[in-house]
């Protein structure tokens, strides 16, 4: 259910309708209710939705349902346009002081949002910027917060900061801005006490550190899988000791993050990174048009790409190449191989999975059916194959598959199964062009990062 | 006995002062907002039940319900409506108060969650509670993942003192559990609170990690009594009923651990688990001294919500 698509959900509420030019605003009514529901379902605040709605409402009633558009699809457009306009329309980086002078950065938020494992993730991005980063200790309340930190910053060869809990956390921050100016550091990284907005002690002591010592930039940390809440804390947290920024953590779950739709509307504040893993670093850049399909429930796509772009070295040519095969859909076992390779790189499908958009295969069908072991199985076969079949598939021939079945252990059905679905996978790897929608992406001539996950059908 | 009853009660209106007051609030502006009853006066009651994360479908059902009553029992005014709406979430939130057997007999509680709900902080309260009932306590250390884990409950241990068993980061946490199988059937202990690693419940492999640990307990110490615990932080969203299904299918989950409720405007998710999926609350945390996990009492709960001081 979490993963229906609101574009499938609209064009129910549109079958009744004939295909107009213009949507009219009963029709828009109609529409907008499914719309609040899904956003409501993401735990985007409600009175965010409000007016969220209402904008939508404004700008579709009389909007002129484009060409290769159903009336559903034109709603969802404007939708997932405003959703990225209110998200903001473009990323933002972390600013640092000029030159060699030292960037103080504050991370704060509730309990458990985690901020001591961001900490540690920012100054890994720091140092591939060519930063030299200092993680400092302000969490004297948790137990064991300190060491937590120390094993990450060591972890990413960062030094820590550290006075022990018996020390304020102003004195720390103030004495660990000297330990920075004597040892070189130009970026400073507080990592503060998990801590409630109602807190007035615990708030106040925020204020106080950035009355003691110059912080440029203070980042709320947030758990992407806050509800209604988000609103409330970002809220108050702003109001009490001024925010720069968002990073949303936990992003690597299901939820759909209406948090960050929530308080990006409330407070304006932008939100720079998303948390995307247990590992230190997947800290990813914040994309609003991503979210917003996200948020819509509609998968993310363009993140998916960027992963496989990322993380995998294939020269370019072969890219190409397997791209154009693809498009084509012919596309061989070898491809195959190499995509299971690539796959396995990228740490698995599962990671993946979560990615993906609805494309008329339902999420329990594609889970039910990862299953690494199945995977193995596979690979078994295909290395069972000669060199020709792999490249021409079309040469099993039932005489071949007995053999083949006989070389990787397996039945002659798992077989017969595997050859089926990759029949399945040849097709849906023709459709997928036309199911990127026509936006113009880095990444996307190169659509041969497709060929990484042709095992997603299975 | 009544005085510490009634402290716990005032402990509990306190740290649910907020949900009281923004519950309240709401409904109030809206009984009072409105002067007869029509769509848009329903439309801001579901508000009002929806931003205390009650969820999109308890609420349109409540609604419907009230929508019912004000026919049936001919309600004229908004005001008159919300005796009505108490009652009907104060039954549905009428969880039964039976499930704390284990208190009386040996018994194994396997505490899991997602990052960062506090289940480390919860266990540590765990312990001192059973402790000061007089129990045996031991606590495993299984969360061999995240840095420190271990350092964090081992400060809990002391200060409740009782027995940890624990291992060095990034050793199968599977073996932690087993060593604690044992060392509790040698000590003869009451109690074995289990810490794991906190996991995205979407995450196969690590789920295959809670299930592998899950097998050794039922394998080893058969027979024992089982309470596994899953760790809520109250803040969360309608993905708390995912976590809840995803958590599911390593084992039973007998309750739910509420925490950080003290903080928040979201008793509702409560209701919406309850109703949805079943599983009762058992324990919530409405504040961060050692000795503010507390029993869900579900007429506490609700008169907290819904008493006017």
């Amino acid at each position: 259910m979490a993963f229906e698509n609101l574009t499938d959900k609209l064009t129910k509420v549109f079958k009744n309708l004939r295909s107009k030019g213009r949507l009219t605003e009963e029709d828009v009514k109609s529409a907008m209710k499914e719309v609040k529901l899904a956003l409501l379902e993401a735990d985007v605040n409600f009175k965010v939705v409000k007016n969220f709605i209402k904008t939508v409402e404004e700008r579709a009633v009389g909007s002129e349902v484009l060409e290769g558009l159903n009336p559903g699809q034109a709603v969802v457009k404007i939708v997932n346009e405003e959703l990225t306009n209110v998200l903001g329309s473009e990323t933002v980086e972390i600013k640092f002081e000029p030159g060699q002078a030292t960037t103080v950065i504050m991370l704060c938020g509730l309990q458990g949002a985690g901020k001591t494992t961001t900490a540690a993730k920012l100054a890994g991005k720091f140092i591939l910027k060519g930063k030299k980063p200092l993680l400092v200790a302000l969490d004297v309340y948790r137990p064991a917060a300190i060491k937590q930190l120390q094993v990450n910053g060591e972890k990413q060869g960062v030094e820590v900061f550290s006075m022990g809990d018996n020390v304020s956390p102003v004195e720390i921050a103030k004495a660990s801005l000297e330990h920075a100016k004597a040892g070189g550091f130009n970026v400073v990284i507080f990592d503060t006490a998990g801590r409630l907005q109602i807190d007035d002690a615990l708030m106040e002591e925020l204020v106080n550190i950035k009355q003691a010592v110059t912080v440029h930039k203070t980042l709320l940390v947030v758990d992407a899988m806050i509800g209604q809440e988000s609103v409330n804390v970002a809220t108050q947290f702003n109001d009490k000791i001024g925010l720069d920024g968002l990073i949303l953590s936990k992003m690597d779950g299901d939820t759909r993050g209406g948090a960050a739709l929530s308080i990006k509307a409330v407070t304006g504040i932008p939100i720079l990174y998303v948390g995307m893993g247990e590992k230190l670093s997947d800290l990813e850049q914040f994309y609003p048009d991503r979210m917003a399909n996200r948020i819509l429930g509609m998968g993310d796509v363009l993140t998916l790409i960027d992963k496989v772009m990322e993380e995998t070295d294939i020269d370019k040519d072969k890219e190409r190449d397997m791209s154009e095969r693809l498009k084509k859909g012919k596309f061989d076992f070898n491809d195959y191989l190499e995509s299971m390779n690539q796959m396995k790189k990228m740490g698995g499908l599962s990671s993946m999975l979560g990615l993906m958009p609805n494309l008329g295969i339902s999420k329990d069908d594609l889970e039910g059916a990862v299953d690494e072991k199945q995977l193995k199985q596979m690979e078994a076969i295909v290395l069972s194959m000669t060199k020709k079949e792999r490249s021409n598939p079309k040469l099993l021939n039932p005489q071949r598959k007995h053999r083949i079945a006989k070389g990787a252990g397996v039945d002659i059905a798992v077989v017969n199964r595997f050859i089926k679905q990759f029949e399945q996978t040849q097709k849906l790897m023709k459709q997928m062009p036309g199911l990127m929608g026509g936006k113009k992406r880095r990444g996307f001539g190169g659509m041969g990062g497709f060929g990484k996950f042709p095992g997603m059908p299975f | 006995m009544e005085k510490e009853k009634s402290g716990f009660f005032a402990k509990l209106k306190s740290g649910l002062n907020k949900t009281r007051i923004n519950l309240l609030d709401g409904l109030d502006s809206v009984f009072h907002g409105f002067s007869e009853i029509d769509d848009d006066f329903y439309e801001e009651l579901e508000e009002v039940l929806v931003m205390a994360d009650i969820g999109v479908k308890t609420s349109g059902e409540i609604i419907e319900e009230i929508k019912t009553l004000v026919k049936v029992e001919h309600i004229k005014s908004p005001e008159d409506c919300r005796s009505y709406l108490i009652d009907l979430l104060s039954k549905r939130l009428q969880i039964p108060d039976d499930g704390y057997e284990f208190l009386n007999e040996k018994s194994i509680i396997f505490v899991i969650g997602v990052n960062g709900v506090g289940k480390t902080t919860t266990i540590g309260k765990l312990a001192y509670n059973f402790k000061t009932d007089g129990k045996k306590v031991m606590i495993a250390a299984a969360d061999t993942f995240r840095a420190a884990a271990s350092e964090q409950l081992e400060s809990w241990a002391k200060r409740v003192d009782v027995h940890m068993i624990s291992s060095t980061e990034g050793t199968d946490p599977a073996s932690v559990i087993y060593d604690a199988l044992y060392s509790a059937k040698a000590k003869d202990v009451d109690v074995l609170l289990c810490d794991t690693a906190g996991r995205l419940h979407n995450k196969k492999n690590l789920m295959e990690e809670l299930k592998k640990m899950n097998r050794i307990i039922d394998r080893e110490y058969n027979g024992i009594h089982r309470e596994n615990f899953l760790v809520l932080d109250a803040s969360t969203g309608q993905n708390a009923l995912n976590q809840v299904k995803e958590f599911s299918e390593v084992c039973d989950i007998t309750g739910i651990i509420l925490t950080k409720m003290d903080g928040t405007a979201k008793g509702g998710i409560a209701i919406a688990i309850w109703q949805e999926l079943g599983i009762p609350v058992k324990y919530i945390g409405v504040g961060e001294g050692i000795e503010d996990l507390q029993k869900f009492d579900s007429k506490s709960f609700v008169s907290a919500i819904f008493d006017k001081d």
